[in-house]
């Protein structure tokens, strides 16, 4: 590199700093939109059902019915509401105040133990599949687990056949922010980076300053470098940021090592400004590279990373578009990074994608820029 | 000098036959077509013609931003078309827009482009403090950009061009928007930089007075060359054809209504009391041949040819004069429904603040009935303000103010009634099309039924924009744009019409055309309030006051106000030089009352 080369670059990219320094504008992107993201979804968007209302009927209380509910009451995944009969209920269930109801039938005591009829009515408001399926699972869980003490109380014989004794792996305590929260990160460092590069080229063709650049010594390359490396810099430590957030706010651990963090992070970050450079080339107004930015980048990054959705379970043809979503690649690495350790088998094809792709959103802006208005 | 000499020195800049096209919507717009010119070195090579005639294109062609369709450009003996990159290296270019990077200082703005260029940081030092002496910017190194005045910014843009010391400096309308102190300071900059540096400059500007200030003069008009030459060789041309009608029993406006239609006559504008004629030929008309009889005593007194009349002949030569930019109909406004007093506009001691800043302060000025009255001041001297309050838009700190005899104060939305108001920028509904404007405004301003209908046929007949009823109100020429905006502003047949700069940027056959309306809406008792900063507006008013800083500095016609200035440096001051001494007398005051 000759030295005018290294003088014009210094140049620019001293320029982007004293700009990222005076307008707060994109450090808001960079530190702000992650906090605030992270909290939001990170507190916000949980899959555990917890502090469920359930509505409690029994028809004929005793002392086999009071053992049974007083599982509920510790539960920390139901707050239960007593009614006298199951019509009460089934109104509270409507008016969506409970949002599943346990039914102990007057005869409950007498058919717990004998063949036939189930003596537990479970009526689940099944508007959110999601929940009820939760709701299901974790009532029949408390319900085999109570039969089982209770049989062992009486001394009777264990007269379950097969017991489910579920291990989670990866995830011992079930809590879905540890799945959630990595990624996150992901979704957001997409929007994040894409922001970054597209609002500020696009500001540099909207204020006229683009077309003074343009008539200067200095080349497309070093134009487009300027813009990539204080980006790169401020992007890396908005992803510090949200990392430092989920270890210690969120507490989700950290198996994998810093470096490998750092490396892919690195090139999930280019691969991010390249999609933003971009959009902005092509744009070259800040409100549409914005908008365009926010569909193009977040909500594939939502929808199609397997970050809430599992990919495996997504049409085939849908399977195939979430190929080209960069956030797919990246989120699998930090889900394996964060819950699993270094798993070179995951991680390394994956990072290899993100390489690819920031090589192909990289090359298409430099093509798609000329130093020409055309 | 003759053409053929001039080309033969090696030029600085040469294009051949050059087109350029751009294709919008379906659309071909011609840009430039088969333009070809040369720019001598050492000089200033000025660029003249009105908003659309292909300056900016032709500025970025010689950039190496654009691509010619056909033709060959060569700046510095580097062929643009093929080694854009070359040429963008050695040039200094101002863009029109030039966007400073506002959160950077001064010297940070200067820092990037000594960069940019490859200035060594031991040459920095000697060569930013020359450039400082030349544009007065010294003092404020340390401010951010963004907080520099429009001026100010203007002179930095042209330092930051300076930076690397170019043979050759393309600057596109370097003096657009700029107050005219302004606009002195920056010729100065430019001149001493030819005279001190040898340097070559292009610069494009729409102000058709700013032509003598260049060395040569290239005008453009619609992507058509016009001619090229030495600003004095244009007005030559037109020697002794350039004259002064005054005749004291009729007015102004009836004077330039018969002088225009009579024949011989090229031009005829309204000048202070006096209308400016411009003959075919060069002989001295009788009062009998330009009034037809109506004023016989007429006085005709020669003047000298200025460079606006040899655009408009040059105009009227090269494009088909539309017949209504010719004859003068008869224009037929409806009585205005106010009549009791003559003062339609009465405004006293008027201030507006904003917290501890007073935008405009203890104003005071009257108008009459059927006046076109001017306000006129550089931008931030308390124009807009005054204007939107007497809109009714912003309510007055202080003072009083009636417009056709409501109190603005206690009944705005009644005051607004009688108000038309036609906004500097095409404020309509591109989308839309004519018709659907009209209407649209119209029910806006509760006309409906059998008069509405009556009211948009009026604005179609009135306007002549009947062809165009169902385009696209976008689509329009700029000429057209003005005239529906101004029809859309009289539909509701107001009594007062405001006009917010209305004719900036718009070529000057199109601004006779559009002040002949005017004239004929003033003259059936419509009155009229203009702002502009644009001096030569300020010639077609009866009286005008000049504000700065929220203040009135003068007030009156224009003739007093230059006579006013006259002396033996400046035996024929115009409005501009006016303008500029006020507003030096009143800084200096200013610095005085401070010290």
């Amino acid at each position: 590199m000759s030295t005018a080369r290294i003088m014009r670059l210094r140049g620019l990219v001293r320029k982007e700093a004293w700009q990222i320094l005076r307008d707060p504008s994109s450090i808001a992107i960079a530190f702000v939109m992650p906090v605030i993201l992270l909290l939001i979804f990170g507190y916000g968007v949980s899959l555990d059902a917890k502090r469920v209302p359930l509505a409690l009927v029994c028809e004929n209380p005793n002392h086999d019915t009071a053992s049974f509910t007083a599982g509920f009451f510790q539960s920390p995944y139901f707050v239960p509401v007593r009614f006298g009969t199951v019509q009460e209920a089934e109104k509270a269930m409507r008016a969506r105040e409970v949002d599943g109801i346990v039914w102990l039938r007057s005869d409950f005591s007498r058919q717990m133990l004998s063949e036939g009829d189930a003596p537990i009515g479970l009526l689940v408001n099944g508007v959110d599949a999601n929940n009820a399926r939760i709701i299901e699972g974790y009532l029949q869980q408390v319900w085999a687990v109570w039969l089982a003490k209770f049989e062992a109380a009486q001394g009777l014989p264990l007269r379950i056949p097969v017991q489910v004794d579920a291990r989670v792996w990866f995830n011992p305590s079930v809590t879905s922010t540890d799945f959630l929260v990595p990624g996150l990160i992901a979704v957001i460092m997409t929007l994040t980076g894409a922001l970054l590069t597209a609002m500020v080229v696009a500001r540099e063709w909207e204020r006229g300053t683009m077309e003074a650049l343009l008539v200067t010594p200095a080349s497309i390359h070093e134009i487009i470098l300027s813009k990539l490396l204080p980006y790169f810099v401020l992007g890396m430590g908005g992803m510090g940021l949200s990392v430092a957030m989920a270890v210690w706010l969120f507490g989700v651990p950290l198996r994998g090592s810093l470096w490998l963090l750092l490396a892919s992070s690195s090139a999930f970050l280019l691969c991010a400004l390249g999609m933003g450079l971009l959009i902005s080339v092509v744009s070259k107004n800040q409100f549409v590279a914005g908008q365009i930015a926010i569909i193009v980048t977040f909500l594939p990054a939502f929808i199609l990373s397997g970050f809430v959705f599992d990919i495996r379970s997504m049409p085939a043809a849908i399977q195939l578009i979430t190929h080209i979503v960069a956030a797919r690649y990246f989120v699998t690495i930090l889900q394996t990074l964060f819950l699993a350790g270094n798993v070179w088998r995951v991680i390394l094809p994956n990072i290899l994608a993100l390489v690819i792709m920031a090589g192909i959103f990289l090359g298409l802006a430099r093509r798609a820029s000329h130093k020409s208005l055309e | 000098m003759p053409a053929d000499t001039r080309k033969s020195i090696d030029p600085a800049l040469e294009l051949n036959s050059v087109t350029k096209r751009f294709h919008t919507k379906g659309r071909t717009v011609h840009a430039l077509d088969g333009v070809s010119i040369a720019a001598r070195r050492g000089i200033v090579t000025g660029l003249i013609g009105p908003d659309g005639a292909g300056k900016t294109t032709l500025m970025r062609l010689v950039a190496g931003l654009l691509t010619p369709d056909q033709g060959t450009i060569s700046v510095l003996g580097i062929d643009a078309v093929s080694q854009p990159q070359r040429v963008q290296s050695i040039v200094g270019y101002m863009p029109q827009r030039f966007g400073l990077y506002e959160d950077l200082s001064v010297k940070e703005n200067l820092d990037l482009y000594a960069d940019l260029h490859a200035v060594q940081q031991a040459d920095r030092g000697a060569h930013y403090s020359d450039l400082m002496r030349m544009t007065g910017l010294a003092p404020f190194m340390r401010r951010l950009a963004g907080k520099l005045s429009g001026g100010m910014k203007q002179k930095l843009g042209l330092a930051c061009s300076l930076v690397g010391a170019p043979p050759l400096l393309l600057l596109d309308e370097p003096t657009v928007g700029v107050d005219p102190v302004s606009r002195r300071e920056l010729w100065a900059i430019i001149h001493r930089l030819v005279a001190e540096r040898s340097a070559t400059v292009l610069l494009s500007t729409a102000y058709l007075d700013e032509a003598e200030r260049c060395n040569e003069v290239i005008l453009l008009h619609e992507g058509r060359l016009l001619g090229q030459d030495e600003p004095a060789a244009f007005t030559r041309r037109l020697a002794g054809r350039s004259f002064h009608v005054f005749a004291s029993h009729l007015s102004k406006r009836a004077l330039q209504e018969r002088v225009s239609q009579a024949p011989g006559v090229l031009d005829a504008i309204i000048q202070g009391s006096r209308v400016r004629v411009v003959t075919e030929q060069a002989v001295t008309p009788t009062a009998e041949q330009l009034t037809g009889g109506a004023a016989p005593d007429a006085q005709i007194t020669p003047v000298a040819a200025r460079f606006e009349d040899s655009f408009v002949t040059l105009l009227k030569g090269a494009v088909n004069v539309p017949e209504a930019a010719r004859a003068a109909p008869a224009f037929t406004a409806a009585a205005p429904s106010y009549r009791p007093s003559e003062d339609v506009i009465v405004v006293r001691n008027l201030s507006r603040r904003f917290g501890d800043f007073y935008a405009v302060r203890d104003v005071n000025f009257t108008v009459s009935r059927g006046e076109v009255f001017g306000l006129l001041g550089a931008n931030g001297a308390g124009k807009s303000t005054t204007f939107r309050m007497l809109c009714g838009l912003l309510p007055a700190s202080e003072g009083t103010l009636r417009v056709a005899g409501v109190d603005l104060r206690s009944a705005a939305a009644q005051a607004r009634t009688h108000v038309g108001y036609m906004a500097q920028k095409f404020s309509l509904y591109g989308d839309l099309s004519v018709v659907e404007n009209l209407r649209f405004f119209s029910s806006a301003y509760r006309l409906k039924g059998a008069h509405q209908r009556e009211r948009v046929e009026w604005a179609l007949t009135e306007f002549e924009l009947g062809p165009f009823a169902d385009a696209t109100s976008r689509d329009l020429p700029l000429g057209f744009k003005q005239r529906l905006a101004l029809a859309v502003a009289l539909m509701h047949q107001p009594d007062i019409l405001f006009l917010d700069e209305p004719t900036s940027g718009v070529d000057p056959l199109g601004r006779r055309e559009f002040w002949r309306r005017i004239n004929g809406l003033a003259e059936s008792g419509i009155t009229i309030m203009v702002t502009t900063h644009f001096m030569e507006e300020a010639e077609y008013c009866d009286r005008l006051v000049i504000m700065a800083q929220g203040r009135i500095l003068a007030q009156g016609t224009s003739e007093e106000m230059r006579e006013r200035f006259r002396s033996d440096d400046l035996p024929n001051p115009t409005m501009e030089d006016a303008f500029v001494a006020l507003i030096t007398a009143a800084e200096n005051q200013q610095v005085r009352s401070a010290a």
